[in-house]
This record gives C-alpha cells, structure tokens and sequence, in this order.
C-alpha cells in the first residue's frame, strides 16, 4: 500500500521541531524504519511528518562523566562502528548486529527505536538492563526520565506529546561490569521471538545487581527479579526454576514456547555474566 | 509550493534531477515512477524483502523506507547505474552462472546488497555473507547458490588485487 497524504517539513532546530509537535497528529521522522513502514500500511496517518535528520550535534557518541551519551539521532550502524560503544557500552555493543539488516541498520537511529518502544525491540530491553536514563526536550525544556519510568505500555512511553527523545545515556562499563546479550529470531536480524539483555555486577564468584531485562515477552521490555536473584548466588538451574516471566501468545510463538525459549536464553545469558570480561 | 508536494533536486546515477514530489511518495516510488528507473523492485513495502534496495550516499537503504524529498541533495544510485558502469558486471555474471536466479524480482537488491559487503575488502566466510544478505529474500534458489556467486567474485576480486 502507499501512505495517505500527509505534510512533511523539515525542522531546523531542536526549537522548532518542539513547537511543530504542538500542530495536530504531527509526527516526528527520524530514521523512519518503523514510522515508514506503518505509513505505507496506513496503520499510522499523521497530518505533518517532521523531518528532525537534518539537526545537528544531535548524533554524538561520547563519555561524559561516567556515563555514555548517545545523540538520540545516532545512527544503528555509526554506533556499531563505534569505539566508544565498544569500550564503554559493550551490551549495546553486542546488541547492535541484531537490530535489523545492514540497509535498515545505516537509516534507523537509536534515539528512534527507544522512543517508539516495540516490545520486541532489543534497545528498550537494553536502556532498561543498563538502569540507563534519556533526555527529553519539550516546550518547558530538558528533563531525565529512567529506564525504568519509561517504558510504559505497547508502543507507549512517558514521553509526553510535544517531547523530544534528545539523548540517551547508560553507565560507562568498568572492570566489574558483566553484560550479556541473546536473542532468538526466525531469521538474522529479524524482530526477536524473544531476547534477553542483562547487566551485572562482578561481586567475588558470585553477581550483584543483576538485571535481566527481556523483550518479546509483553507489552514492554519486562524483568524478572525472582530469576535475578537466583542467579546473583551464581546458581543457574535456579535462576531459570525461578523465572518469574508470564509471556502472551503472539503471531511468533505461543506462551508455552516462549517461556521454554526464555529459560534457554538465561542459560546463555548467564554464562557471559559469570565469564570474566575484560 | 505546499507542504505536501515539495521540489527536490539530487543526483540519480551521476545525473542531476529536479523535480517536484508529493511528501508522501517514497524513494523507490519515485524512481520506477518518476525516474522510470524500474530495476528497483517493490516487494514487500515495510523494510522486510530487500527487493527495493538502492545505495544513498555510499550506503544501502531501503528504498520503500524513505522518502523521495528526504533524497533532496542526495546521490542515489540504482541497480541501472551500478549495472551501467560495471561496478557489478563480474557479480552479475556469477549469479548467471552458478543460477543464483531464477524469477530476478530480488536480484537488484541482492546485487546492491552484496556489492555493499564486497566493496569493504577482503573474502568474507560464507557465514558472514549469510548475514549481509540476510535483510534480503529470494523465494526461488534457496539461497545456496547466491552465496556461491558471492563467495566466488569475492574470491576472485582479493585474487586480482594479488
């Protein structure tokens, strides 16, 4: 199918594309991978797409003060080639070869995928995994929202209507980070079955703040604190005995399969936690 | 000059264009139907096939997932003009013969798909053109034989660097 008629402008500052959001059913185009396909489906129909891919300083990908800062419109294959990603944030380092295909990869921003939150998306499950914060611009300024307080539903975040993802940032990874990172897919690059993204921290032969964070399991990214801290005792047939997760059937799989699939991702996902990283 | 239709100028395959185009109009569209320029195929329309793929500004994209007046000021180069100035004459006469085709509705993205993984260098393993070509469906050959015809020019190509 081919989209419904819609208007299109193209911002040229932060300011102005802010103030365009205020105009009716006016949405914002950033790598489009996922706002372009809707439109072509009609399943979205905005009045006004606002291009934001011309503003600039908004795709840096740095270290500030202990954590890492990713411009909301960096793009998945910059952050894949990048080396700061790979030094300080080796889970969204590990995550990047899942998210998509190479065509999708060189388009799709980072800032875009979080923003519109698919459940099955690996960077949500990540930002959460990581207790990561982003940075929301709107008409009365800057403002932090966690990882945590995000993710509100399907499709749905606590960013308000006339807000700007501007930046997304996760604790720099030291010595005694472990992160681990798996995803099933019926094809390389696909949306995930379901996946797993994890974060903890070295504490002797055991883990400490452990956080394992899936997505395709329901409507957001969704923890399972049993499980995590089963598996801070370094005991992995407990973590997954004690999987707290309870996943819909979807068009992929059913509960039942999912919830085995879960368990054997754990298991691999534990082990890079409990394998010692550089 | 509204919103909804806007003037757009760039370079298809080395030649400069202007023309006016409806927001809503993506960049593949724009080429079979604007541009006639009908090598890029529309398969599945939301990012899934591969068959729409074109290079922008050195990079491979999903033709049905941009839109034409994103391209204003972009050089955008279509399976005619990787085709037209050889750049994938030896791709295309691996995939003639080791019949890494049978029907061709997904070969011009396959060919951009894979002239983007071979033109970084070096003989990528079997396993890593799987990956590349992985955003990229053909319903008839099964797959084995493009990566034949990948592997083979690859080869060949690091061979003639020698």
């Amino acid at each position: 199918m081919k989209p419904a008629p819609f208007a299109y402008k193209k911002a040229r500052s932060l300011d102005e594309a802010v103030a365009l959001l205020g105009e009716k059913d006016a949405r914002l185009l950033a790598g489009g991978q996922s706002l372009i396909a809707t439109l072509n489906m009609r399943l979205s129909a905005p009045n006004l797409l606002i291009d934001i891919n011309g503003l600039t300083n908004l795709d840096g990908i740095s270290v500030k003060g202990g954590a890492v800062e990713i411009g909301a419109l960096a793009r998945h294959a910059q952050a894949e080639r990048s080396d700061v990603i790979a030094k300080h944030a080796p889970l969204i380092a590990r995550a990047m070869p899942h998210i998509g295909h190479p065509a999708i990869r060189n388009r799709g921003t980072l800032g875009g995928s979080i923003a519109f939150a698919d459940p099955a998306a690996e960077l949500p499950a990540c930002l959460l995994a990581l207790d990561g914060e982003i940075e929301a611009t709107g008409p009365k300024g800057k403002r932090t929202i966690k990882a945590q307080d995000l993710f509100k539903g399907l499709f749905e975040t606590a960013l308000a209507p006339q807000e700007v993802l501007t930046a997304i940032r996760v604790p720099a990874a030291n010595k005694d980070m472990r992160v681990g990172f798996a995803e099933l897919a019926r094809r390389h690059g696909d949306y995930a079955i379901v996946g797993l993204a994890a974060s903890a921290r070295a504490d002797g032969k055991s883990l400490a703040d452990v956080r394992l964070a899936y997505f395709g399991v329901g409507n957001a990214p969704v923890r399972v604190k049993k499980a995590e801290t089963a598996l801070a005792s370094a005991d992995i047939d407990a973590a997954v005995a004690a999987l707290d997760l309870d996943p819909n059937d979807d068009v992929q799989a059913t509960a039942k399969v999912k919830k085995h699939l879960a368990g054997v991702l754990l298991r691999r996902v534990a082990k890079q936690l409990l394998e010692a990283q550089p | 000059m509204s919103d909804h239709a806007l003037d757009i100028s760039l370079t298809v395959n080395g030649e400069r264009v202007q023309e006016r185009v409806d927001a809503r109009t993506t960049l593949v569209d724009f080429l079979r139907e604007g541009l006639a320029l009908t090598g890029s195929h529309v398969g599945c329309e939301h990012g899934v096939c591969g068959a729409c793929t074109v290079r922008v500004n050195g990079e491979i994209v999903r033709g049905c997932l941009m839109l034409a007046v994103q391209c204003d000021g972009a050089k955008v180069e279509t399976i005619e003009g990787l085709s037209d100035s050889g750049e994938v004459a030896d791709l295309q006469a691996a995939f003639e013969q080791r019949n890494a085709l049978q029907c061709g509705y997904c070969t011009p993205g396959m060919l951009a798909a894979a002239q983007d993984l071979l033109r970084r260098g070096g003989v990528p393993s079997r396993h890593e053109i799987r990956e590349h070509l992985s955003g990229n469906y053909c319903r008839c050959t099964g797959y084995h034989a493009i990566v034949d015809a990948v592997e083979a020019v690859a080869q060949a190509r690091a061979g003639a660097k020698k």
